[in-house]
């Protein structure tokens, strides 16, 4: 018989860069969870272990320095720890930045929680000249300390070893030795709990003397949370808190919660005296050689450019090869099922409508797997902090951070992994703008569509067309990040005091697990939503599926074929290859014609001509709102589209797709407006999905999609109606 | 006294912080990063652009924005 299994949680808190990543990894090596934590976009991640006859979940927190609840990764660390009570909370202490590192546990220390400490790094530390006593540092903080090398899998077995110990070990878990603050602070904080202790009937949602310094701190979430649960006595308490804070603010003429802030530092500068031993020996701090000269005055732009350029072009050009495999078994398969199949609905759906649409996205995944490994080993080296650095003069005049740059550049290869990219911004807002912007970045996909249009009405000029349709979406970038700054996401952008860690080899298995990850989650999520578009796209295609045909094309066909019979077998057997070929030429004929008329009386045509005239002040044809519509598929579609439209043989697309367009109507101004218009307007389906995955909200997502196609179309009506005014056609 | 603003420092200068000014998150993050009233800095240098500026302490590199930097007040040490 098997004994019950014991269920532990224990959470990894720590500062960004102290290695709590690489503890997590080699814990839960490849048995991990990515997600987001509930209503935001903060990356989650969760494994479950065995070990010792308990079933360990490790759920590893976001990387913080405080738990003052600035960010969202703060929040959410700090709300796990308080709300969903894990039995074990292990802070990982950075061994070669002890001050920092002692802040944030410190913090964690003051939750009524129990707390085990991993002095990571420690052999970094020793090779700097620092000696730690972990026996000490144990005793005067009353928290067990392992000492680990993460990237060395040292001292985990023993951690989690200990952590299990702790879990079992009695209820009585908040050391006794507090961070002791000043004795007018200290007063005010027992004031503070007295007064609320007085009412012994209220049950407070936290622990009182930690309650007590919060509301000092002023810290907004934790005051609306003793509103709640103090009812009519809140205002009391409130009245209480104000008091003894202007008390403290006229006798220190500074706010609590930076005198606090300040001796907690205090308190831990007391620890490092007397844990920490350093011999004067400095070695040469290898970091900030490299930075000489990667961040260098002279030589930091041009080698940040080369980096860029070799993922982009890495990206794109290793990713060519495995994309056309894969392209090349999409169409295998559709081979497969096209001979399995039975013609008619079910074949139609499964291969144009099924096959197509995931098969146009799955051939995505080499690229992206190819830019998560680069951004993986960006940020595992720490060279993405670097970037940041250099970047954040150019990004903040978009009222951006500096690491939003690597977004909005990948942008112009594809918006889906650029979207994704996003993930790197620390700041909620900041990722959310960014994600906003990026689509303005013209992607790869709208090339073929400006070339077709600007090659036919702009001859010569085309290029230089071509790349003010590209400005012109850097531009409405800008703008549109200075405005959002000023309205929606309004509020400082987040402060740039920024670690530019040192840099470290990277692990291989860590860049491994962090690019597939993500990939993952692209597979997953986009898979769900691509397909439902593009079978809901077929659908408006291929239906209604009987269709009253202005023409016989069927007896056209059969004439054409019968008349070709009679010629073929009157001719010289010479002539009949070019007969033979003629004839197809004229069956061909018959059915684009049939094709255009078929897509025009389909679901997705009509809707074009219903909305013929939200794109006639635009200058553009039904035919091209018809382009447009599907190009919500994937931009590259745009132009098949115009082609069927246009009854254009696919053969010889390019020249022929040109000759009909200028024959339709169209002019060089109404060309630009509708470039224009597909340089702004809604995105693709899956750049859709990734901006609903990314940001984690569908109202964001409909803004996303609102702002941008009002605006291209304002941006176009302005082209078009503006051109005409000054007389162009 | 040698008393300026820390983006008025060029690289290599060392100084002892004598006041943190701004308010609101921006102070506070600035303090709990080990940017403290007392504490010796070293700027290590500009960005390419000018702004921000990396900046040691406590042996760790930090960057921050030369309109942060410009609320810090600092002593020159020689």
């Amino acid at each position: 018989m098997n004994a019950p299994v014991k269920r532990l949680t224990i959470a990894l808190a720590g500062n960004p860069n102290s290695g709590k990543t690489t503890i997590f990894n080699n814990l839960t090596g490849t048995r991990q969870k990515v997600g987001n934590w509930p209503g935001v976009t903060v990356e989650k991640k969760e494994g479950v272990i065995q070990r010792d006859g308990y079933e360990l979940k490790i759920v590893d927190l976001p990387g913080t320095y405080s738990l003052t609840p600035f960010s969202i990764e703060e929040i959410v660390a700090r709300d796990f720890v308080l709300e969903a009570h894990p039995d074990v909370v292990i802070d990982i202490i950075d061994a070669s930045n002890l001050d920092r590192s002692l802040y944030l546990a410190t913090q964690v220390r003051e939750l009524d929680c129990k707390v085990l400490f991993a002095l990571n790094m420690a052999d970094v530390a020793r090779s700097r000249g620092i000696k730690i006593d972990a026996q000490k540092l144990s005793e005067l903080l009353e928290v067990p300390v392992v000492f680990t090398v993460g990237n060395k899998h040292e001292g985990i077995d023993a951690l989690i070893a200990e952590a299990i110990t702790l879990s079992e070990r009695g209820a009585a878990a908040t050391p006794s030795r507090k961070v002791k603050y000043s004795k007018d602070i200290e007063a005010a904080i027992g004031a503070l709990r007295d007064f609320m202790a007085a009412r012994s009937d209220l049950a407070l949602p936290y622990e009182p003397r930690w309650t007590a310094i919060k509301l000092l701190e002023d810290d907004k979430i934790v005051t609306s949370r003793v509103l709640e649960k103090t009812g009519a006595f809140g205002a009391e308490i409130l009245a209480e808190t104000a008091r003894l804070r202007s008390h403290l603010m006229d006798r220190f003429d500074d706010d609590p919660e930076i005198l606090m802030t300040d001796e907690r530092y205090g308190f831990i500068a007391g620890i490092i005296k007397e844990v920490v031993t350093t011999s004067t020996r400095q070695r040469v701090d290898i970091s900030r050689n490299i930075d000489l000269v990667l961040t260098n005055r002279f030589f930091g732009f041009p080698i940040f450019f080369f980096f860029i350029w070799a993922m982009f072009q890495l990206t794109f050009t290793l990713g060519a090869y495995p994309m056309e495999w894969l392209d090349a078994g999409v169409g295998w398969i559709a081979q497969g099922f096209s001979a399995l199949l039975p013609d008619g609905l079910l074949k139609d759906l499964v291969l144009d409508g099924v096959i197509a649409g995931v098969g146009s996205i799955i051939v995505f995944l080499p690229n992206i797997l190819i830019l998560f490994f680069f951004i993986a080993l960006f940020e595992d080296t720490g060279y993405m902090a670097r970037a940041a650095f250099l970047m954040d003069r150019i990004m903040h005049l978009i009222g951006l951070h500096g690491k939003s740059f690597i977004p909005m550049l990948m942008g112009f290869g594809c918006n889906v992994p650029a979207i994704m990219a996003a993930r790197a911004l620390e700041s909620e807002k900041d990722r959310k703008l960014t994600i906003l912007i990026t689509p303005f970045m013209s992607c790869s996909a709208k090339l073929p569509v400006y070339i077709i249009l600007a090659g036919a009405f702009f001859g010569p000029r085309a290029g230089t067309v071509i790349f003010a349709i590209y400005l012109s979406g850097i531009l409405v970038s800008i703008v549109t990040g200075r405005l959002m700054r000023s309205t929606l996401l309004r509020g400082a952008d987040a402060p740039f005091v920024m670690e530019l860690p040192p840099y470290r080899v990277p692990m291989l298995k860590s860049l491994m697990i962090h690019m597939w990850d993500r990939s993952k989650i692209f597979l997953r999520k986009m898979g769900g939503i691509i397909l439902a578009g593009a079978v809901i796209i077929w659908f408006l295609t291929a239906f209604p599926r009987h269709i009253d045909y202005t023409t016989d094309y069927t007896a056209a066909a059969e004439q054409v074929g019968a008349a070709f019979n009679e010629r073929m077998l009157a001719a010289a057997p010479e002539a009949r290859a070019a007969l033979e070929a003629e004839r197809r030429t004229a069956l061909d004929k018959i059915e684009t014609a049939r094709e255009a008329e078929r897509t025009e009386k389909s679901y997705i045509g009509r809707i074009g001509r219903f909305l013929e005239p939200v794109f006639a002040p635009i200058g553009i044809s039904w035919r091209g709102g018809v382009a447009l519509l599907t190009g919500f598929v994937a931009k590259e579609i745009v132009i098949s589209t115009l082609g069927v439209l246009h009854a254009v043989d696919s053969a010889d697309e390019g020249d022929a797709l040109q000759r009909a367009l200028h024959r339709t109507g169209m002019t060089p101004l109404s060309a630009l407006s509708m470039m224009v218009f597909v340089l702004l307007y809604l995105p693709c389906l899956a750049t859709i999905a990734a901006i609903r995955r990314e940001t984690g909200s569908l109202r964001w997502t409909f803004f996303s999609i609102a702002y941008s196609t009002s605006l291209a179309w304002v941006a176009a009506f302005g082209v078009w109606q503006g051109g005409r005014l000054l007389g162009f056609s | 006294m040698d008393s300026m603003r820390l983006s008025d420092m060029r690289e290599g200068q060392r100084a002892t912080i004598v006041r943190i000014g701004g308010s609101g998150p921006l102070r506070r993050r600035i303090l709990e990063m080990g940017i403290l009233k007392g504490t010796e800095i070293r700027v290590e240098k500009y960005a390419p652009l000018r702004d921000p500026l990396e900046i040691v302490v406590k042996g760790s590199h930090l960057s921050l924005r030369v309109e942060e930097a410009a609320q810090i007040t600092v002593e020159k040490v020689r």
